[in-house]
């Protein structure tokens, strides 16, 4: 069954694919058929993924010895592109992952989308995007992953832009799509370079190729390539400085925001990295930059969380900081680490997700926190999925959390100790955000026009899932051995170490304690604080003006080039072009003279013509008879 | 005539008095070109047909001229002017039809306001 | 200087003699030549510089009458004739009916002229045309050399019937074309 599973693992993907396609051209104005086809699909896609991740845990594949199955897909001179399906533990993984969390958004979504016109549409974009993320993961090259790569781009930009009568929606779209385009940009140059250099993009045949080319030749150009193919992650898991794009992209439907932008593709950075990890490990130097840049992202990210008022905002900002953190594990060199809590993530995260849809669909569209308050009552199982949501990242023992973010607060600790005091603190603002974001939106005085309720059962039953998922796929990873399935280079052995662990629950725990006291005992007003920290709280609320900052680099330096630009065209080109046009059309005004339809100009003309014959004729005639010395 | 600076008085009279091909050629391009003149300062069309007649007039002469005074073996020449008229005659027809018909469309005969060839 | 003097002199002294010298009878010939030339080109200035088109029509048939004279001077008698018929009746007869076709309402300045400027350019064009024609005329050697060619309707019907036989009939076909051409830009395309 599950060699089944391994030999047509190619049909994950295109389930969905077809879904898209019979929505697409079929069924789109039904929403109900349209729904049940993409569901259908993705439940297919699911069971084959479980029947991959069996093949995985009862081992017919590891990560030395991966199933691959390729078909020739474009031949371009002596170059071959293949595209095909690469399962090995860490694809397993990705699977089961995405065809999850993509398969509970999309139950979720029935109730979601219920009232909306275009759920049709929106099925269909799921079912794309659900396609072209499972093809990612299968990616055997990286053209294939570029290809798919920038499907899910495009995905994204659709999904944002869902709500395209809002001004904001297509904005954020534009935006997200560009920015991210600015990454993919230099991922494509690294890509171009790995062909270049190696003659080949297959992952495994590069993974063949490495070391030897290491021997001989060293890792000048590799650490060009490695960085250039660490721009694609930088813009596609919002890391510093290309994260503006993902808080904005909120403007999606908050299912969009669950599945795209929270568990799989913002993901798929991390899991590039993941990928050609043999390429990264290599070289030290970039492992350095990619902790730093995952570090920062994540303490950034988190100290931005700390201030946001709207609820999905708050969870954008915590997804950029997690992202960070898994690429931080990915510098210090634990790939186990961060493909763990990269699993985990994905189940809190679209949890949280799909729970502020709730809310925020309870509270007719409001996003402000600080507008809700005592849903606790009003949204019980909402409630207590969020709570479990909320404990999960902020690494509460046992659930997942504790485990994925122990594993890479140890694996920190063991190669750098600021970046561990780096993660260490972004644990502590992690939980710090979260137990906020719970204690105000659910706890305290009911507002007095609060229309919320609990939720229907299409929404409900796919938090209660995500929320066990949440529960048990720490201590399931931790104690069933993720790391013996899923790592890089030697096993680590997995234990806990007592220090770190114990450290980051206390922090964790006084986090929660203090959020207590001041969101909910009200010992300290919230005012109070944040006046007091003046600057530091006008700098976090408004985001580091990074986009003030991008807004004035643009109107400087974009505008400013663009203008001159513009003058060279529009005086210089045009100019030339204009000038020749002016030229020729003077000259024309001077032949249209001769021409101005009156015959009797015409006549003179054709009669000095024949003067001049006449006159010639005569000239040459006396020239020739003047020489023979003939006689008039 | 052989140098035309050592002329005499003499000679002009002579060739004043006798009347030869020259003369008639003279004569054909004199009205050829009060022809020409009159083609092109006449502003309508009917004037400018007369003065294309004066000038087909004018080469009519010249070719019985020829034929006249040049050594021919047969009548050639003034056969090419029979035809020259018989071509003459059928421009004039054509021409004044042509005017008529401009004149009953356009209600104009001057050649300004027949411009439509403008560039 | 001398010569003119001479000429003078001789010209008061013995006219008679000189005539007989010169011989009468080129000078009767040049006579009768420069009175036919000068109607004719008197005539041509006329409908040149003529202000009403009817004048401008009936001198324009006595410079074809004076051309068609000079013709049956030089041995063209068929020639004149034709002149007489076509030019001077036919096409005359048509200029006249054209000009009453297109009538205008002031007859006097029925036949305007461009402004001075242009007419000097004219004069320039038309000057310039003369000069090289005249020109052409005078410096080209011609070996005059007038052969008796006899009758000249005889000559022509047997040329015309024998070796200028297509063109005739070419001529006679472009009459008919003309005719009816003439007939339906007359009446108008969409009336024809």
């Amino acid at each position: 069954m599950f060699d089944f599973a391994l030999t047509h693992a190619w049909l994950i993907p295109l389930l969905p694919a077809l879904a898209f396609l019979i929505i697409g051209l079929g069924t789109r104005q039904d929403k109900d058929t349209s729904a049940k086809i993409a569901i259908t699909m993705s439940a297919l896609s699911f069971l084959l993924a479980l029947g991959v991740a069996g093949a995985v845990i009862t081992r017919p594949v590891v990560m030395a010895d991966p199933f691959v199955m390729k078909t020739l897909w474009a031949k371009v001179g002596d170059i071959e592109l293949f595209m095909g399906v690469l399962v090995d533990p860490l694809t397993a993984m990705m699977l089961f992952v995405v065809t999850t969390v993509a398969l509970l958004v999309q139950i979720y979504s029935v109730g979601y989308m219920a009232h909306d016109p275009g759920a049709g549409r929106f099925f269909a974009f799921l079912s794309l995007f659900a396609s072209s993320m499972l093809g990612l993961v299968l990616s055997v090259n990286f053209m294939q992953m570029y290809a798919f790569w920038e499907l899910v781009g495009l995905c994204s930009y659709l999904l944002i832009g869902f709500y395209y009568y809002k001004d904001s929606a297509r904005e954020a779209a534009k935006k997200a799509f560009i920015t991210t385009r600015i990454g993919d940009f230099g991922m494509l140059l690294g890509i171009l370079l790995v062909q270049l250099t190696f003659g080949t993009l297959d992952f495994l045949e590069l993974k063949a190729l490495l070391p030897t080319y290491i021997w001989e030749t060293g890792g000048g150009i590799l650490t060009v390539i490695a960085l250039l193919l660490f721009i694609g992650p930088i813009g596609k898991s919002g890391q510093f400085p290309l994260h503006v794009w993902l808080p904005d992209a909120m403007e999606g439907p908050t299912p969009v925001s669950a599945l795209i932008h929270a568990a799989t593709m913002v993901v798929a950075g991390v899991y590039l990295v993941g990928r050609a990890y043999f390429l990264f490990s290599a070289l030290p130097v970039v492992l350095e930059v990619i902790a730093w840049v995952g570090g920062f992202t994540a303490i950034f990210a988190a100290t931005i969380a700390i201030t946001q008022r709207p609820f999905k905002r708050i969870l954008a900002y915590s997804t950029i900081s997690q992202l960070g953190y898994m690429m931080l594990a990915l510098g210090v060199g634990s790939l186990t680490a961060s493909m763990f809590h990269l699993m985990t993530h994905a189940f809190f995260k679209a949890l949280l997700f799909l729970c502020a849809g709730a809310v925020i669909e309870a509270m007719h569209e409001e996003a402000d926190i600080f507008k809700m308050g005592g849903l606790k009552e009003r949204m019980p199982v909402t409630f207590r999925c969020m709570t479990i949501g909320v404990l999960a990242i902020a690494g509460v023992p046992p659930l997942a959390g504790f485990f994925s973010k122990d594993a890479i607060l140890a694996a920190a600790a063991e190669v750098s100790t600021p970046l561990y005091i780096l993660a260490t603190v972004t644990a502590f603002l992690t939980a710090f955000y979260m137990a906020r974001l719970l204690f105000v939106a659910f706890f305290g005085e009911v507002k007095p026009d609060c229309p919320a309720q609990e939720t229907n059962a299409w929404m409900r039953w796919p938090l209660v899932v995500l929320a066990a998922l949440s529960v048990v796929s720490g201590v399931w990873g931790h104690f069933a051995g993720f790391g013996e399935w899923v790592f890089h280079g030697p096993i680590t052995e997995e234990h806990i170490s007592w220090q770190i662990a114990g450290t980051s629950v206390a922090l964790t725990l006084l986090a929660f304690f203090l959020a207590y006291e001041i969101y909910v005992a009200k010992r300290w007003s919230s005012y109070e604080i944040s006046r007091r920290l003046g600057v530091l709280y006008t700098l976090s609320y408004n985001k580091y003006y990074i986009d003030e900052i991008y807004t004035v680099i643009r109107n400087t330096f974009v505008d400013k080039f663009g203008a001159v630009l513009y003058w060279f065209d529009l005086h210089i080109v045009d100019g030339i072009v204009n000038g020749l046009a002016r030229f020729t059309g003077g000259l024309s005004g001077v032949l249209g003279l001769a021409e101005n339809g009156q015959v009797q100009r015409y006549v003179t003309v054709f009669y000095c013509g024949a003067i001049a014959l006449v006159a010639y004729s005569l000239v040459f005639a006396w020239l020739v008879l003047s020489v023979l010395g003939g006689a008039f | 005539m052989t140098d035309p600076f050592s002329l005499t008085a003499m000679d002009i009279f002579r060739f004043a008095t006798h009347i030869g091909l020259t003369h008639y050629l003279l004569l054909a391009a004199l009205l050829f070109a009060i022809g020409l003149f009159g083609l092109l300062t006449r502003r309508g069309i009917i004037p400018a047909l007369m003065c294309v007649e004066l000038m087909l007039n004018a080469v009519n002469i010249n070719l019985v001229a020829f034929n006249h005074y040049l050594p021919m073996p047969d009548h050639s020449g003034q056969l090419m002017a029979i035809f020259s008229i018989a071509v003459a005659a059928a421009e004039i027809a054509i021409g004044v039809a042509l005017a008529f018909r401009v004149y009953r469309d356009r209600n104009t005969v001057n050649l300004d306001d027949l411009d439509h060839l403008k560039g | 200087m001398n010569d003119l003097l001479s000429l003078v002199h001789s010209l008061v002294n013995g006219g008679m003699d000189m005539a007989v010298e010169m011989g009468a009878p080129d000078l009767i010939q040049a006579g009768i030549f420069y009175a036919l030339a000068g109607v004719a080109v008197l005539s041509a200035l006329g409908v040149v510089l003529c202000r009403n088109v009817v004048h401008s029509a009936l001198l324009l048939t006595a410079s074809f009458i004076g051309v068609g004279c000079l013709y049956l001077y030089t041995a063209a008698d068929f020639m004149g004739a034709v002149q007489f018929l076509v030019y001077g009746g036919a096409v005359a007869i048509l200029i006249v009916m054209a000009i009453m076709l297109t009538r205008r309402e002031d007859m006097a300045h029925s036949n305007p002229s461009r402004s001075l400027l242009h007419q000097a350019g004219a004069a320039i064009v038309a000057g310039g045309f003369l000069l090289t024609m005249a020109l052409a005329a005078l410096l080209s050697p011609f070996q005059e050399a007038p052969a008796a060619l006899g009758d000249s309707v005889t000559g022509l019907a047997d040329l015309m019937l024998t070796k200028y036989v297509l063109p005739f009939e070419v001529a006679a076909i472009l009459l008919l074309v003309a005719m009816i051409g003439a007939i339906i830009l007359a009446k108008g395309a969409d009336e024809a």
